[in-house]
């Protein structure tokens, strides 16, 4: 492998359009949970073979549902953070509940079969939920994975508090400076108001 | 053998017909490698690229070999990338691939499936901080697409078929 270092040194007019992109369109409407909605309940199948519902947790706080998957290379990269934030959570009443929304026909690695495989081979410490049919991840609005959902337990139901990102770095752990969840998570047990709500992040898209 | 050139200042220059609008991008990175190069860009340094203003229509499609619906609709990119002037239209394909991956994946895939469109790599983490500023309605899932031609522009947050991407660039041809 080369290395090379080449300085250049060439003035340069930039003359950069003064127009700004004024007139910005889409044709896809956003669907989907916003802050402060009542996240519906699912009975979706386990990796050990159980059904899990939220309504299952009768001490929790809330939860951390993360739709996630095996095939996508930024899920991956979140894995070890997922695992530790249920660690860091679960007793204190924010469980991680990791539902995968993909079909497996069109991504075979991501199967109930080799969810089981690959919740095994991480030592995944949470429920990995297979959202067959792919009726839940429509009604929260995710759109790849991972998509985060921070969920806090009333008497209304599971209010939606925090929508997006793990952290500001998928590449990088020791990159991070911003940890969504953590802080979201922090201030609900804390009682205080959550400073970032809602996050963007590039992430593999959830086919249907 | 992938030649790996760290901190130069790699320069594209997009100039129009007249030669009056120089928009000048510095590369972080460049891949290079099976004759194949790839500017590398974090946000900042890839945001002119969204507002060059030299009458040409730009079409940025953000992708990723481990996209599977990007993959399906990347020859249509090609086939309007070859089909009109390169005067008119100008296809760029914005890989959001891993850096640790270029090399491994992203280079092998260009040189199998030929792509002749422009491609950079855009390496910036922190999406959160950029995704919004490429468009207020993208919720960072790939495929994602702007037409624009000068300050008329259009983002969709989809896969397209050839007609269909046809039928959007002309609306701005």
């Amino acid at each position: 492998m080369k290395t090379l270092k080449i300085l250049v040194a060439v003035a340069f007019v930039i003359a950069i359009s003064a127009f700004a992109i004024d007139k910005v369109s889409s044709n896809k409407t956003t669907k989907g949970y916003l802050i402060g909605d009542v996240a519906v309940d699912f009975k979706l199948k386990n990796i050990d073979d159980s059904v899990v519902s939220l309504a299952d947790y009768s001490d929790a706080k809330g939860f951390i549902i993360i739709f996630t998957c095996n095939h996508c290379p930024y899920s991956v990269a979140y894995e070890d953070r997922i695992i530790a934030l249920n660690t860091l959570y679960k007793e204190k009443g924010y469980p991680v509940v990791a539902i995968n929304p993909n079909n497996s026909k069109d991504y075979p690695e991501d199967s109930f079969e080799n969810m089981k495989i690959r919740a095994k081979n991480k030592g995944f410490t949470f429920p990995y939920l297979f959202d067959d049919g792919q009726h839940i991840y429509p009604q929260y609005g995710a759109t790849k994975t991972p998509h985060v959902y921070v969920l806090q337990k009333t008497e209304k139901g599971n209010i939606v508090r925090y929508i997006g990102a793990i952290d500001n770095n998928y590449k990088n752990v020791s990159a991070v400076t911003k940890k969504y969840v953590e802080d979201a998570v922090n201030a609900l047990l804390n009682g205080e108001k959550i400073l970032i709500e809602t996050t963007k992040a590039i992430g593999c898209s959830i086919k249907v | 053998m992938l030649r790996f050139i760290l901190y130069i200042g790699f320069i594209f220059l997009f100039i129009n017909c007249k030669g009056e609008q120089t928009v000048a991008l510095d590369a972080t990175n460049v891949f290079e490698g099976r004759g194949v190069e790839i500017p590398v860009y974090d946000f900042e340094s890839f945001k002119p690229l969204l507002r060059i203003n030299d009458g040409k229509i730009r079409i940025i499609n953000f992708w990723a070999t481990w996209c599977r619906p990007c993959v399906a609709e990347l020859p249509y990119f090609e086939l309007i990338n070859s089909r009109y002037s390169r005067d008119k239209v100008e296809v760029i394909l914005v890989s959001l691939d891993l850096p640790s991956q270029v090399e491994s994946k992203l280079i092998p895939f260009i040189k199998k499936q030929k792509i002749a469109s422009k491609i950079v790599l855009l390496d910036d983490p922190d999406a959160n901080s950029w995704i919004p500023k490429v468009s207020s309605n993208w919720s960072g899932s790939i495929p994602a697409t702007i037409i624009y031609k000068g300050g008329n522009s259009n983002f969709y947050e989809r896969s397209f078929t050839y007609n269909e991407l046809e039928k959007e660039l002309k609306k701005m041809l």
